[in-house]
């Protein structure tokens, strides 16, 4: 049992990387957040260390959701110790490698077994995929008319490389039934009061069968980080970070739709308001369905808004663009607020669940104002929208940023 | 997941010490607010989620914890719970 004594010193750990560590302080210019994010949470917004992660932008403590400061998305892949953590429930266990189970069970499976961590990275294949993990709601405080939940900007994103056990290699083992519809996932994390709704999370049984969703053991060539899941989370490529569950305890296979508060009401878009392909037709009601793949977005990394350049210095913006899993086939830039466009030149393609980077150079001919804007395509052919498709729960905002800068 | 008393007070440890400055706004209310929403989060998530809930949207995030979250907070606190989130943190 930890006693207060090996509390404070856990706390004093992370206060202490506060110190000293790279990226302690903001860059010049970058901010704790979009401006228009409401202005209290601009305002509670600050930089904090959770233990073995660098300082990220605070959102809230408890549960602790840190956001990732976007200059770190400059990087192909994410740094582990940079990387976002999201968190519903406040009653989270260090969980150990030696106690730690993971049971496979349910009722649309024959053979229900459990397997320990050297069991799991010892008897299965191991695969990697690249891939993009992304919050729900990330960009929800970006959302007009705000929407209450956790004011995110830009930073409930990253890029990993994903390394585990296949999801379909696991059922195929407990012996999966062709009735299994639904696949139900469940962590150790928890609420602090016994009656709030556990996190549990169904993925349909076609999605868990894909080759690329995983149980993955390590992220960039290392063992989970804690707050990223520790000992295992699950990977559902191309899908919004609400299915990945971090501190995987328990996978079942049910012949019938799951119910529980995290499934429906929680994480629903409204029905044809998105261009989305993948359905979750077991969860699906009049008016709304279960948020699936991510819509087709970028970032730009390397700009700030207000930004001064001199006239004549040549420009060169970078960025990102990714999709939930087609593919980006172009990201178009323009330097004068849409009025022209140009495709961005792109850096090596790390597969499809990755995120593609990009980059543009460009030297201002004229003083003044300019707006910088950049929107991706992917091979399915939808591209990102210049107008907010607004939804109660601020959920796939892709909206084309304009960065306004000074060229003096 | 079942777990242990003794996880659970490890669990519930908040991550960082930081937690202990947060400061709400002041006014009538305040002691009731910060005692009972501690009981589940930090208290960063009311200035986070302003100022751009009317009295309605305050009502309906705390109903929200206490029937959906299951958090145990009697009808007449809630109202003054209520009264203070709308008066500091409404828009």
């Amino acid at each position: 049992m930890q006693t207060r004594r090996d509390f404070l010193k856990v706390s004093a750990g992370g206060l202490l990387l506060a110190g000293g560590w790279r990226g302690t302080e903001l860059a010049a210019g970058e901010s704790l957040g979009p401006a228009t994010l409401p202005s209290g949470a601009l305002q509670s917004a600050q930089l904090a260390a959770l233990p073995g992660k660098l300082p990220l932008i605070k959102k809230s403590f408890r549960p602790p959701n840190f956001e990732t400061p976007v200059r770190f998305f400059n990087e192909a892949f994410t740094p582990n110790d940079a990387f976002f953590v999201r968190y519903h429930l406040a009653a989270i266990p260090q969980v150990s490698r030696q106690n730690w189970k993971l049971a496979v069970g349910g009722d649309a499976l024959d053979k229900p077994f459990e397997v320990t961590y050297e069991d799991l990275s010892r008897d299965f294949e191991q695969v990697e995929v690249a891939a993009v993990c992304m919050c729900s709601g990330n960009r929800r405080g970006l959302s007009q008319p705000h929407v209450p939940g956790v004011q995110w900007g830009h930073g409930a994103i990253g890029n990993a490389k994903w390394r585990g056990v296949r999801l379909r290699d696991l059922l195929a083992r407990a012996g999966v039934r062709k009735d299994a519809l639904e696949i139900v996932f469940d962590g150790a994390d928890r609420g602090a009061l016994d009656k709030t709704p556990d996190f549990v999370k169904s993925i349909p049984a076609w999605k868990a069968m894909d080759e690329n969703t995983l149980v993955a053991l390590e992220m960039n060539g290392e063992k989970l980080p804690h707050w990223n899941g520790f000992p295992a989370r699950v990977v559902v490529p191309g899908w919004t970070a609400t299915y990945w569950m971090k501190h995987l305890t328990s996978i079942a296979a049910t012949a019938k739709p799951y119910q529980g508060f995290w499934m429906n009401p929680a994480y629903r878009i409204p029905k044809g308001k998105f261009p989305i392909v993948d359905r979750f037709v077991s969860q699906e009601t009049e008016a709304n369905t279960p948020i699936t793949e991510m819509v087709v977005n970028s970032l730009v990394t390397n700009l700030e808004e207000g930004q001064k350049f001199a006239l004549g210095q040549e420009i060169t913006v970078a960025g990102v663009a990714w999709d939930g899993g087609f593919g980006i086939a172009s990201v178009d830039v323009s330097e004068d607020g849409g009025r022209s466009w140009r495709a961005a030149q792109f850096a090596p393609d790390l597969g499809r669940f990755s995120w593609r980077q990009w980059s543009h150079r460009f030297t201002p001919q004229r003083a003044g104002n300019a707006t910088f804007m950049a929107k991706a395509t992917n091979r399915a052919g939808a591209t990102q929208t210049l107008d907010l498709i607004f939804n109660p729960a601020g959920y796939h905002n892709n909206v084309v940023q304009r960065i306004n800068i000074e060229i003096t | 997941m079942r777990t242990t008393f003794a996880m659970l007070l490890l669990a519930a440890a908040p991550a960082l010490a930081q937690e202990s400055q947060l400061r709400l706004g002041d006014g009538p209310g305040r002691s009731l607010v910060e005692a009972n929403c501690v009981m589940c989060h930090s208290l960063d998530y009311i200035p986070m989620n302003s100022p751009f809930l009317d009295r309605k949207g305050w009502e309906a995030s705390v109903n929200k914890m206490i029937k959906v979250m299951g958090a145990p907070i009697a009808e007449a606190d809630a109202q003054k719970i209520i009264d203070y989130l709308a008066a500091q943190y409404g828009k």
